[in-house]
């Protein structure tokens, strides 16, 4: 299709962004609107529910907005996103980007920390197994790698928990902070306490497939004629895969990392629940097990921003640290 | 760092006879690994139907017991045996991710077929609808599924679906533009064949090799995922002896130091996982003639 002239990418970026982002809300508002979930009864429970007069529960039941059509309440919502106004979170009580905003602060220190370390380990790990191609080293990496990817988050998180947690007693068994105590007086070390173990299980399950990809990349680059040259120039091994492979095999990688931001937001979901860590992914479940339709459709939001700006980085970084990519795009 | 020698010879064909008569075929060996995953998965899913009644027979005389040979996963506090409840929830957990995977495959095709034949205005609206579904994580459009249908062991279904399609549309689409562009399709066009006709018989057993190995791949991530989202508390009721229910009950248990309630059940999750990776990377190589002959 060369001959249909093409937007530039600094325009072709926001509007993907703009249809990415109305497609997600029109989709989880469909979503939504099926739903035979009652929010009320959801919400206060079957005994209450009973209990409760016909009045109080008409009361309730516009509060939750239910028995309105979808169409009038998407109307209602898109009306107000558009001014920056998500709605407001019934099951939280605040507004749903209040409420956004500070449980992705709090996932966010998780998300970071598990990216890199993810990345870090992982990267190392295939750069060792490449090197070491058909050793028992990279056995042993390529074995671990596959149990990791068949290995829960969630159940990583349990055994990590049991042994970590409750035998040996080196972490807390859950949360964000001491139980009984004010958000304002834990201090960063207690807080980081905190999170050590829910962000070593996601890092470990963000490891795989960064090590398997830079593995290949590894492999790929000692073959190239590059590292042919260098080494009939007398360049040792090590030192021309760390001057002359590395940026080559890191770019990808990167690439690789970032795109897989969204299942590392996944597995965030699953092990904050297992740790009790109050971060986003824990609120996505309170949201869907309440049936508290603005915020999880401001989550669903969320995460594709999320993912779209990992995404949107990882082409960015390409130009900016591969001349070859810049050369295609000036062309293009 | 290996010596330069070796290195050579890495890459280099070396003929020479086979030091041993009958030397081991890759194929064969590749096949056998296949069905003796088969047969193990098989027998889990058995294993899993016969285990449904002894799943959930209380027992109080026996209740929260370490495992022991009576009970070799130990029993719960309600006395019930962990290995026929792992067994049940295996098969529960089996039989939801074969057939989400099986229909989550065949969208795929479908959306491939309509990307490949339809024009470029299909192809795009194809390719943007990929995109869209893979921008939000797995988890959350599992939640929103779950939630539109009430729960339920179709929500999971349906949640799984429809959101692990896109990346096998991708590999089926490109490997149908491909097959597209072959001399062969050019030629029975020419002759007067109907388009439906060419799609069925060249453009499906060409890309049939993919598919398959596709499909083997995306039982793992199905399973996967149906666990992690009824250990949620979305999928199955609490009645229902699923792996994640049993394993978010047993979260309940952990600081009572009952490890035997996780340990085994979810490690029994990971192996029949690795089975089926095992029959994925399996099938992928007896598709591919190189990997073959190595």
């Amino acid at each position: 299709m060369r001959h249909v002239p093409r937007l530039p990418w600094w325009l072709r970026l926001p509007l993907r962004f703009v249809a990415l982002l109305g497609a997600v809300s029109i989709i989880t508002f469909v979503l939504v609107g099926l739903s035979p979930i009652d929010p009320v009864q959801a919400n206060v429970g079957q005994a209450a529910y009973l209990a409760m007069s016909a009045q109080k529960r008409a009361a309730l039941a516009e509060y939750w907005g239910a028995g309105r059509p979808v169409l009038e309440r998407f109307g209602s919502w898109l009306a107000g996103a558009l001014r920056g106004d998500f709605g407001y979170s019934l099951r939280f009580n605040a507004p749903v980007v209040t409420v956004v905003g500070e449980r992705l602060a709090s996932s966010g220190a998780l998300l970071a920390v598990a990216w890199l370390l993810s990345g870090a380990l992982g990267f190392a790990l295939g750069l060792v197994a490449g090197a070491r191609r058909g050793t028992a080293v990279d056995r042993v990496i390529k074995a671990v790698c596959y149990a990791l990817t068949a290995t829960p988050a969630f159940w990583l998180g349990l055994l990590f928990l049991m042994v970590f947690a409750v035998g040996l007693g080196w972490f807390p068994i859950g949360f964000a902070a001491p139980i009984g105590m004010a958000a304002r007086d834990v201090d960063a070390l207690s807080r980081l306490h905190h999170l050590v173990l829910p962000a070593i299980v996601l890092s470990l399950t963000g490891i795989a497939p960064v090590a398997l990809h830079t593995r290949e990349k590894c492999i790929d680059a000692l073959q190239s004629d590059y590292m042919r040259f260098a080494a009939s120039r007398g360049e040792g091994e090590g030192s021309a895969l760390f001057r002359h492979g590395l940026r080559n095999i890191a770019l990808p990688a990167i690439t690789l990392h970032l795109a897989s931001i969204g299942e590392l937001f996944g597995g965030s979901i699953l092990v904050e629940q297992v740790f009790s860590y109050p971060g986003l992914g824990q609120a996505a479940v309170t949201a869907g097990l309440g049936g508290d339709a603005p915020l999880l459709v401001g989550i669903a939001l969320a995460s594709a921003m999320l993912v779209f700006a990992a995404n949107a980085l990882a082409d960015g970084l390409a130009l900016l640290l591969d001349p070859r990519m810049r050369k295609e795009v000036r062309h293009a | 760092m290996p010596d330069p020698d070796t290195a050579v010879c890495d890459r280099t064909v070396i003929y020479h006879r086979p030091r041993r008569a009958c030397t081991g075929s890759r194929r064969r060996l590749l096949l056998a690994g296949l069905c003796v995953s088969a047969v193990l998965l098989l027998a889990v899913g058995a294993a899993g139907a016969l285990c449904g009644d002894a799943a959930v027979t209380v027992d109080f005389l026996h209740k929260s017991q370490a495992p022991s040979l009576a009970h070799p996963f130990g029993t719960d506090w309600m006395g019930r045996d962990m290995l026929a409840r792992t067994c049940a929830g295996l098969g529960v957990s089996l039989g939801l991710g074969l057939v989400s995977a099986l229909v989550s495959s065949v969208i795929a095709f479908i959306l491939a077929a309509l990307a490949a034949v339809g024009g470029p205005a299909v192809d795009a609206a194809v390719e943007w609808l990929i995109d869209v579904v893979m921008s939000a994580p797995h988890i959350v459009l599992l939640i929103l599924v779950s939630y539109a249908l009430g729960r339920g062991a179709l929500g999971v279904l349906v949640g799984i679906s429809l959101t692990h399609w896109p990346s096998l549309a991708r590999v089926l689409r490109a490997e149908m533009m491909q097959v597209r562009a072959e001399p062969f399709l050019a030629c029975s066009r020419a002759l007067g064949t109907g388009r439906m006709r060419l799609v069925l018989n060249h453009v499906v057993p060409a890309v049939l090799p993919q598919y398959i190995v596709g499909l083997a791949l995306m039982f793992p991530h199905a399973i996967l995922h149906e666990a992690s989202i009824t250990f949620l508390g979305f999928g199955l009721s609490p009645e229902q002896p699923a792996i994640g229910v049993i394993l978010s009950e047993a979260m309940s248990y952990l600081s009572s130091g009952s490890w035997w309630l996780a340990v085994f059940p979810g490690a029994a999750l990971v192996i029949v996982v690795l089975l089926f990776d095992g029959m994925g990377a399996c099938l992928r190589s007896l598709a591919s003639g190189a990997e073959v002959q190595r």
